[in-house]
């Protein structure tokens, strides 16, 4: 394989590596759906009162883990503890009588026990784990014939690589922009996670399909790392132009969708871009080398 | 079949799928139509789009059962109770269907959409259902005359008289000495017997009435005291819904006691406006993927536009027949999908310009490349499908919208992607496009 593909590798190896880091030291800002808690948000129809003003008003009431911060152009969101309807009354009732009964609307309240949250949690961290297995076992499946030239583990180990390479750059760039810019994971991005692992499987499949095609036709007579260069090039613009069809779809989103759904089209936008980068410069790289210290034992 | 009956069988059966996505233009023409000429044709059934509370406004209440106290043998029942009598409730708040629904083992999802005052009606839930006998109040004849003539509708012509369900010992169907009717007899514990005795000795010759859960189900006038404790409803029963009434005022208020434990709640207008912004985003994909496709590809780019045309109809039609509950989440998965529908298109035609720059024929290319790309069509919409799947599957509310708009946009564009776009595109194969392989 031309050097490339090594500088590139290491490359990517280190920015996995720094968004790993970064996920661990600043962690995760969880939304209220993991962790539990409440979230109101409010419009204020007259006058837009200073964030400090409302969190003076709602002192008082000595609630845990307030947070206040603006929301659109008339509105706040208010974070807290759990708080349970009479209290939620409590909250908004203070607000009204402080800022004017006809000035707030109230326009979202969540609230969610702790044990959902947790629940959820264990459900996500399940679905990935299946969703992992069900995606080896499926490369595994469908690329048994190969396995004279080619063992179906290096397919999927590669693969897999390739995958945590994709989910755990997104998931750096959200602890980086959870710490910096309050930027929260709430149930939805969990769905984000999901598609990007089946998407970036099926770009790397594409290429390992090529691989099969042209290592089946048998012209092959050059090394393992030529072919899977040249398959890498034959498939190129299709990669190119599948994941950019669907950047184009998640982009409308991202610009047009509003705001409740433009940071998961954000991590659904990375996601997938490094879908179609890793089944080039991740996935490809591994199953050379992997198959080549194989075949060299 | 021969190609052109498939291409009229595809237009036809988009053209149906047409009137049944967006009735709203055909009906316009029809009354066009039925101004022009005499002819009555009657308007096409709109079935509207099922939207989530997100985009509706709406609440979405999370009870937890309290299951500890009950032999786990009838949980189940025990849930099937609390579940009717919070329904019964729930119907009264006069919200557009209403959804109470067991969810696992032992709790109670309600989604009241459009929901003004939600927190009179997390109140109205959470009180246990109550039995209560009232008395005539001061005004009781100028209320009810005033009713009988269509007014003062909102106001209760009895008062409480403090007798009530916890005074209750059993209920139990028993049948009328003369008529056989059904009635349900009431059986009161010590305090309610006094209570009851003082109550029909002051109220001989007027109306006690007797209210379920708010409303009056039967209202005797008192024939003379009765100091036994013993007291009859008489409504006008069937055998079974007496047995019922019994039953329900035998669990006492609801079989378990019930806990908020979660709660969503949007208003109205932002839910219409993540409504307006979705649909926007919505169309701007289309347009953002059509003029892609068309650059990319240009002649079978176009077959790729009209066959995502045909894949929106069908999507949106299966939307309606499930019904899919479009929320956000759902919306965004469809605009996903739409980016992932000419996925298909896009391996078939890059394989295709292969073919044709190896030297074969249009027609040869053409079934090259839909062969050709076939497997890795395949596998790429089986990767994201078993995703979807495991999304669906594994998860809550929010997420399952989403996997499953993109569930069947996945399965739904293996089909518009091959078939249809390979009838349309058998339309430019002939002698006559050969010498225009540049469109290609």
């Amino acid at each position: 394989m031309k050097p490339t593909y090594k500088i590139v590798f290491i490359f990517s190896v280190l920015i996995t590596i720094v968004a790993i880091v970064a996920t661990f030291s600043y962690g995760l800002k969880l939304g209220v759906d993991f962790k539990g808690g409440s979230i109101m948000e409010v419009e204020f129809k007259d006058s837009l009162p200073q964030i400090s003003d409302v969190q003076q008003s709602l002192g008082s009431m000595s609630l845990k883990e307030i947070s206040v911060n603006r929301a659109g152009v008339n509105g706040m969101i208010i974070k807290t503890e759990e708080l349970d309807e009479a209290k939620h009354q409590q909250v908004l009732g203070k607000l009204q009588s402080q800022f004017g009964l006809n000035n707030i609307s109230e326009e979202r309240f969540d609230s969610i026990g702790p044990t959902i949250g947790q629940e959820l949690k264990t459900k996500s961290i399940t679905a990935i784990i299946i969703v992992l297995i069900a995606v080896i076992i499926y490369i595994a499946l469908v690329f048994r014939k190969l396995s004279r030239t080619l063992s179906p583990w290096a397919m999927g180990v590669s693969a897999v690589v390739a995958l945590i390479h994709d989910i755990s750059i997104p998931v750096g760039v959200f602890a980086v922009l959870g710490r910096f810019y309050n930027i929260e994971i709430g149930a939805i991005y969990l769905a984000a996670a999901l598609t990007i692992l089946g998407y970036s499987v099926s770009d790397t499949v594409v290429i390992f399909d090529r691989v099969r095609e042209n290592i089946v036709r048998g012209k092959s007579k050059e090394d393992f790392g030529t072919t899977v260069h040249h398959s890498i090039m034959q498939t190129l613009s299709r990669s190119l132009s599948t994941t950019f069809t669907t950047l184009l779809a998640l982009i409308a989103i991202y610009l047009f969708g509003g705001d409740s759904v433009r940071y998961f089209a954000l991590a659904l936008i990375i996601g997938v871009f490094l879908g179609a980068y890793s089944s080039i410069f991740i996935a490809s790289p591994i199953l050379v080398w992997w198959t080549n210290r194989r075949n060299m034992a | 079949m021969k190609n052109s009956y498939k291409l009229i069988l595809i237009v036809v059966a988009s053209l149906i799928l047409l009137t049944f996505v967006y009735p709203q233009g055909v009906n316009k023409s029809i009354d066009w139509v039925n101004a022009k000429i005499s002819l009555k044709i009657p308007q096409i059934y709109n079935k509207p789009f099922h939207l989530g509370l997100d985009l509706l406004g709406g609440t979405h209440l999370l009870y937890q059962a309290d299951l500890s106290k009950v032999a786990s043998a009838d949980r189940g029942d025990a849930m099937q109770g609390v579940r009717d009598v919070i329904e019964r409730r729930v119907n009264f708040f006069g919200v557009a269907e209403p959804l109470v629904q067991i969810s696992g083992q032992d709790r109670l999802v309600i989604e009241l959409a459009g929901i003004k005052d939600v927190n009179t009606a997390i109140q109205m839930i959470g009180e246990t259902p109550s039995l209560e006998f009232k008395e005539e109040g001061p005004n009781y004849s100028a209320i009810v005359t005033a009713q009988q003539q269509g007014q003062r509708l909102n106001e209760d012509p009895f008062v409480s008289t403090g007798l009530n369900g916890r005074h209750l010992t059993r209920a139990t169907v028993i049948f009328d000495n003369q008529t056989y009717t059904p009635q349900v007899s009431l059986e009161l514990n010590s305090e309610g017997a006094k209570l009851f005795a003082e109550i029909t000795k002051r109220n001989i010759g007027k109306v006690v009435g007797i209210y379920l859960d708010g409303l009056p189900i039967s209202l005797p006038t008192v024939q003379s005291e009765i100091p036994d404790g013993k007291a009859i409803i008489t409504g006008k029963f069937n055998p079974q819904e007496a047995k019922q009434l019994a039953t329900r005022l035998n669990s006492g208020a609801l079989p378990v006691p019930i806990k908020l434990i979660s709660q969503q709640t949007i208003g109205a207008t932002l839910g219409a406006e993540s409504l307006t912004k979705s649909l926007k985003a919505g169309v701007w994909g289309l347009i953002f993927v059509g003029l892609f496709m068309l650059i990319m590809y240009r002649l079978p780019g176009l077959v790729a536009v009209a066959a995502l045309l045909v894949y929106i109809l069908i999507v949106l039609s299966f939307y309606k027949i499930i019904p899919v509950t479009l929320s956000l989440a759902g919306i965004a998965g469809f605009i996903i999908s739409l980016g992932m529908a000419v996925d298909a298109n896009v391996l078939i035609f890059s394989r295709m310009r292969e073919e044709i720059k190896s030297g074969k024929t249009l027609n040869q290319a053409i079934h090259e490349g839909f062969s050709r790309a076939w497997l890795s069509i395949r596998d790429g919409h089986v990767t994201t499908l078993i995703g979807a799947i495991v999304l669906y599957v594994f998860t809550t509310s929010v997420v399952k919208g989403f996997a499953l708009t993109l569930g069947i946009g996945v399965l739904t564009s293996l089909f518009t992607a091959t078939v249809v776009s390979r009838a349309f595109l058998e339309l430019f194969t002939g002698p006559w496009f050969e010498d225009k392989k540049s469109l290609f």
